[in-house]
């Protein structure tokens, strides 16, 4: 059982839902990295996405894409966020770590090293947002090398393709709750709600839902029906400025706290 | 790589021209992707649609466009004989329009009443406008902020057509970064948005899509050419950004293998100084936009900024199929500096009465070298993609004059 997996029975056990904290690797500082990956732990995340830099990150709005700008400006690429996650695997073994970010950096690196490198350093799967099921035969080393391919699936993808998403889902089958870009704020959880159920009776994975959970309330209303809910943005937006080591955990705990106080309470 | 039998079958039913091509792009965009794919190729075979684009091409671009035989750029230059496919003849001034026409009759089969665009010189963008007005879509042009200051004469056209042009601040504020933004917007408006692509880039169907419509220049021109000259010429050339007027004249004649095709990429300050936009002769293969491809990028595979003195050229990427072509080797492609695209703007000006787009200018530099390796009755074949009105501002600047 992967570590992924492991995580997600037991909260399922515990009756909880999953708090999937998305962080742009290198951003508000490189040097405080691994310090604020235990901050996040700290306050209550379950898993952590970890955004790979990348200079043209198509899929996301303004938030993310300038947090990438600023980490790209300070020379953060594959091989620091490879250093970080084995720094923050010399205290933590148990919360599973995904790699969200788009297919260049990672071809360019080459598949089978990259296979090997993330795997040694501790990282449990990938979320290569520009890699859908179509193309991902790419990936095989990664698959191969033990990585889980975290899918995506989206309001527009057809009741046959979901389908098939939900039956090669492996980690967890991350459902955008809206066609747009990340960081946009506009949730309609109604809809969300029953396009979720049907997927979650379908799903050979557990489900979590991203793209415009901003808080507590946004993550509640979601909590009702998903296994996770991934919040990205609105905590790179409040990480943006942190000067230090110290503000960066205040900062994370303020944010992140409330929003696990509030799922455990649901 | 085997052997290719014939280029005209590409690309395949993923749209994958070889290791290129494909559909790199995020879950949402597969479901619109994929009703756009069915869509074109529907239409592709509707004699009722080609009748329709046929008709608009004749008589709204203009089309077809000449070639002509510039006999004092040939005498000056002392070598084989340099044809010009007239592109820049077409309305709104470029090869552009054959495929923002041809789009924009697939998005009104669609029922989309709003399209979209990314444009870098702004001839896409000014080509997207004029077929929004005229079949009364709304149109949003999405353009680099520095694009926008070194083409302002096309950002005004393009909102005396009743577009909006949105100014994109983010990477290098130019070419791609628009095409990101443009990206951003369908992603989100996908129910009643119809992007417009100008170039053979981007998922599949854009690649294939793009290049269809521009093939009527390579169509155009080998017909005229044995109408005219009982021959094919001896060698082809373009200039290559994302390479849609390079695919559109080349199309035609992949399959005949005496006919050899030199892209011309933008060399900017010259390759070695690293500023320049020569993806293929100077990248490597990556994903990008959608699509495998040649790309500039680093080590950390982050795509790095490009320069050219045309903005139409400064793209990182390029289109798939040249990419397909190159390792092939069916095309070449090399690079011509801003200088040498600057002093063939000015011959050709001089000798033939014709001022040429910046991004043609580096073609006609290319047609020039070329014509010095053939003989006299040789025929180097130049697609003259656009018309220069829209440079008069950045080459004066460049060259200490106050228009």
């Amino acid at each position: 059982m992967s570590r992924i997996d492991r995580r997600f029975a037991a909260l399922k056990a515990a009756h909880r839902t999953g708090l999937i904290p998305f962080v742009t690797a290198g951003d508000p500082s490189p040097e405080h990295m691994v310090a604020l990956m235990h901050a996040l732990v700290d306050a209550g995340a379950d898993l952590i996405e970890l955004g790979v830099p990348f200079s043209d990150p198509m899929a996301d709005g303004p938030v993310i894409q300038h947090a990438s700008e600023r980490a790209i400006a300070k020379g953060v690429g594959l091989n620091e966020v490879l250093g970080w996650v084995t720094a923050f695997r010399q205290r933590d073994t148990d919360t599973p770590i995904v790699l969200m970010g788009y297919l260049n950096p990672v071809e360019i690196h080459g598949y089978a090293r990259f296979a090997q490198e993330a795997v040694q350093a501790g990282v449990d799967g990938v979320l290569l947002v520009d890699c859908p099921l179509e193309e991902s035969a790419v990936l095989q080393p990664l698959r191969d090398a033990g990585l889980q391919q975290i899918l995506l699936a989206a309001p527009t993808t057809a009741p046959a393709r979901m389908l098939q998403l939900c039956e090669l889902a492996e980690g967890f089958l991350y459902y955008v709750s809206f066609a747009g870009i990340t960081g946009a704020a506009h949730l309609s959880t109604g809809d969300i709600a029953a396009r979720v159920a049907d997927i979650r009776a379908h799903a050979k994975a557990p489900v979590a839902v991203g793209f415009g959970i901003r808080d507590a309330a946004s993550a509640v209303a979601i909590a009702g029906f998903a296994d996770a809910v991934v919040i990205g943005s609105a905590l790179v937006e409040r990480l943006a400025e942190a000067k230090d080591a110290e503000e960066i955990t205040v900062r994370v705990c303020e944010f992140l706290a409330p929003i696990r106080t509030a799922l455990d309470a649901h | 790589m085997p052997t290719i039998d014939d280029f005209h079958a590409w690309p395949d039913a993923h749209g994958r021209f070889g290791n290129y091509g494909g559909m790199y792009v995020a879950e949402t965009l597969m479901a619109p992707l994929a009703e756009l794919t069915e869509a074109y190729l529907r239409l592709r075979d509707d004699p009722e649609f080609i009748a329709e684009l046929d008709r608009d091409l004749k008589h709204y671009v203009g089309r077809p466009s000449p070639i002509y035989h510039a006999e004092r750029l040939s005498q000056h230059v002392g070598g084989a004989r340099i044809l010009f496919k007239r592109e820049d003849l077409n309305h709104t001034g470029a090869h552009k329009i054959n495929n923002t026409v041809g789009q924009a009759l697939v998005a009104k089969r669609m029922g989309k009443p709003r399209i979209i665009a990314e444009t870098g010189a702004g001839q896409h963008g000014v080509a997207s406008a004029t077929v929004a007005a005229r079949l009364g879509l709304k149109c949003v042009v999405y353009m680099g902020a520095v694009d926008i200051e070194r083409q302002k004469i096309n950002v005004y056209r393009m909102k005396l057509l009743g577009a909006e042009v949105v100014p994109v601040t983010s990477g290098s504020k130019t070419l791609k970064d628009a095409l990101n933004e443009a990206m951003r917007d369908w992603v989100t408006n996908v129910a009643d948005t119809f992007y417009i692509i100008g170039t053979v880039a981007g998922p599949h169907p854009y690649p294939l899509m793009v290049r269809d419509f521009n093939a009527i220049v390579g169509r155009e021109a080998r017909a005229q050419m044995l109408e005219q000259y009982g021959r094919l010429p001896d060698v082809l050339t373009a200039c290559v950004g994302g390479g849609s007027n390079a695919i559109g004249l080349f199309h035609a004649f992949l399959n005949d293998a005496d006919v050899r095709m030199v892209g011309a990429e933008a060399a900017g300050e010259g390759i070695a100084t690293g500023h320049h936009a020569a993806s293929l002769a100077a990248g490597r293969p990556g994903v990008l936009h959608g699509n495998r491809t040649y790309v500039l990028c680093d080590d950390n595979g982050q795509i790095t900024e490009t320069h050219s003195i045309s903005a139409g050229l400064d793209y990182p990427g390029v289109g798939p199929e040249h990419a397909f072509l190159k390792d092939a080797g069916r095309a070449d492609y090399v690079g011509v500096t801003d200088d040498e695209a600057m002093e063939a703007f000015h011959l050709l000006a001089r000798t033939e009465g014709i001022l040429a787009a910046l991004e043609s200018s580096h073609a006609v530099a290319q047609a020039i070298k070329l014509a010095r390796e053939y003989p006299k009755d040789g025929i180097v074949l130049c697609n003259l993609s656009g018309r220069g009105d829209k440079d008069v501002h950045t080459i004066a600047a460049r060259e200490g004059v106050e228009v």
